[in-house]
């Protein structure tokens, strides 16, 4: 099976990848949401970190992808789309746009879906951190 | 669609070898002048083609230390194998078509499907089967071929090397079992003969599988042997016909396809000593500079008692499909089949009991007549570049280098 030109381009210059600390660092830091999805067994294992302002506004995001190529390249391509946009708005982005722009074959369309799942998962991540912040704020208050 | 310019290196000689040159010289002349049918009893063109065929029958009876007579063409090893477990499970069956209790058969769980779905399909037509679990490092014992045996045992099919691991089978040991018990033993020997020396007779085989195409001869064209006497074997023809190849296969012979197959032998008896040394030493070095060179690297299946040319090896934290994607200059198969929806790793590496998460994560590289020392060199380095940057990218790797242990997470299976 060949690969499409911008799966090649993403899987030999991966953007965003990386972490903002280790899993222990990040767990407690409210700005940040994380989304682990997959499993090794699976073959595919993918891992989003969003930097989320006080606005919910996505100011940075960063990814590690084990997993074929095309999963590699529909990670890479999700932190790209959701970069500066508000939380609202990357959870519109829908796996079939990135079968579209990587071209990707029916074998490989669960790339996308897991790649869709992490930034939804990342988002939940960051919410539910920032509601429990707004809590205990509010009883600290009292 | 991305093509590299560049011919890639070819690694992957247990899929299939580039056809000898001096193969294809014997076979050219079988396709224009001497094109007879071999059938044709009445003319020249039938005898130059009957004579190449006999040639060929000698030249791979050699090979395997048989009679000539003792061998049958066939279109490849799938053909063989199949023709030898049905052929033979037809004959040998201890009740008629349509009951049960018809017999028991042994085989072992990552045997090539070509022997397994045929014994799966015998399942469903009365027949019983007992499918060996291998150990960790995939070597199939007479011992265990012997826990196996029932008193309605009928044939006993195990490889003498398997194609994904290269580890080598106790044959002449399960031969010599199975003819104290009176069951008849097939192996399948495509990874072997032709790079092994092979003789029926002492080894106690008495049906044996192999393919043109993997020693370097024509694809379409492989054997079976048939052991003639001591038992003397019979099959049930699955093709019927105008009676070729001892009834057991009817079809005009491919006459070019099978003097290639002969010529294919007859150079594999010539040169298969010199060649498993220097393939041995190819191989040894490869596997000895990706374990020195890249953390976490595993080489699959039994550690010495594997076939010179195959290596199966497993990179951890890494995916087996894009680390071939990694290696695009590089010709080889990877145990992962994420190409496949099942998004199944290679049953023949979970069957070891490999991790999933390694058995996900290896290749296998085979090495062949063509294979030089600059080839191995610079797979080494293509593999390590390529392993080196996909960790990097890998969340599984930073999990072991914050001293996780992968297989206690507990992951969001999709």
């Amino acid at each position: 099976m060949a690969y499409s030109p911008k799966v090649i381009d993403h899987y030999e210059n991966p953007r965003n990848v990386g972490s903002f600390g280790t899993s222990k660092d990040v767990a407690a830091r409210r700005d940040i949401g994380i989304g682990i999805v997959g499993a090794p067994e699976c073959g595919d294992v993918m891992q989003l970190q969003i930097r989320v302002s006080d606005q919910g506004i996505i100011e940075d995001a960063k990814f590690k992808c084990f997993g074929c190529g095309s999963a590699i390249a529909s990670s890479s391509l999700a932190t790209e789309w959701i970069k500066g946009k508000s939380v609202d708005e990357a959870l519109t982005i829908r796996n079939t746009q990135i079968v579209e722009e990587l071209s990707l074959p029916p074998v490989k369309i669960h790339c996308s879906v897991l790649a869709e799942d992490s930034i939804r998962s990342a988002i939940e991540d960051w919410k539910k951190k920032a509601a429990a912040t707004a809590v205990s704020s509010s009883c600290s208050s009292i | 669609m991305i093509s590299s310019n560049k011919t890639p290196i070819y690694l992957d000689n247990a899929a299939t070898t580039r056809c000898d040159p001096r193969v294809v010289e014997a076979m050219l002349p079988y396709f224009s002048e001497r094109f007879g049918n071999a059938g044709s009893r009445n003319h020249q063109f039938g005898w130059e083609a009957e004579d190449g065929i006999e040639i060929a029958r000698e030249q791979a009876a050699k090979l395997i230390g048989a009679q000539s007579k003792e061998v049958i063409f066939t279109s490849g090893s799938t053909e063989s194998n199949n023709l030898a477990i049905k052929g033979a499970a037809e004959i040998y069956a201890r009740a008629a078509a349509g009951q049960t209790g018809r017999g028991h058969i042994v085989t072992a769980a990552h045997e090539h499907k070509a022997v397994l779905d045929p014994i799966r399909r015998l399942m469903r037509e009365g027949f019983e089967a007992t499918f060996i679990q291998p150990p960790a490092d995939g070597v199939i014992t007479a011992e265990m071929v012997a826990a196996a045996l029932r008193p309605d045992t009928i044939l006993v099919s195990i490889m003498w090397v398997n194609n994904e691991l290269g580890t080598i089978n106790e044959v002449p040991q399960i031969g010599r079992l199975c003819h104290e018990r009176e069951v008849i033993f097939h192996t399948d020997a495509t990874q072997w003969v032709g790079k092994m020396p092979t003789n029926v007779e002492t080894d106690q085989i008495d049906l044996l599988s192999w393919s043109g195409h993997k020693i370097y001869g024509p694809k379409g064209v492989g054997a079976l042997y048939v052991r003639r006497r001591k038992p003397r074997v019979r099959l049930e023809a699955l093709q019927d016909g105008g009676g070729q190849e001892r009834g057991m296969r009817s079809g005009t012979q491919n006459v070019s396809g099978i003097v290639g197959f002969g010529k294919a032998c007859e150079l594999c008896t010539q040169t298969m000593d010199a060649e498993a040394i220097r393939l041995l030493a190819m191989r040894t070095r490869l596997e000895t500079e990706l374990v020195k060179r890249i953390e976490v690297t595993v080489v699959n299946g039994h550690a010495t008692r594997r076939v010179a040319n195959i290596s199966n090896i497993s990179f951890g934290f890494v995916e087996g499909e894009s680390l071939m994607m990694g290696v695009r200059e590089i010709a080889c198969s990877s145990g992962s089949a994420c190409t496949s929806a099942s998004l199944e790793p290679s049953y023949v590496l979970k069957s070891l009991g490999i991790g999933d998460d390694l058995a996900h994560s290896s290749l296998r590289l085979s090495l062949g007549r063509w294979t030089t020392d600059a080839d191995v060199d610079a797979a080494i380095e293509m593999i390590e570049h390529a392993v080196s940057h996909l960790r990097r990218l890998s969340p599984l790797y930073d999990l072991h280098k914050e001293g996780i242990d992968l297989s206690k997470i507990v992951w969001q299976s999709h």
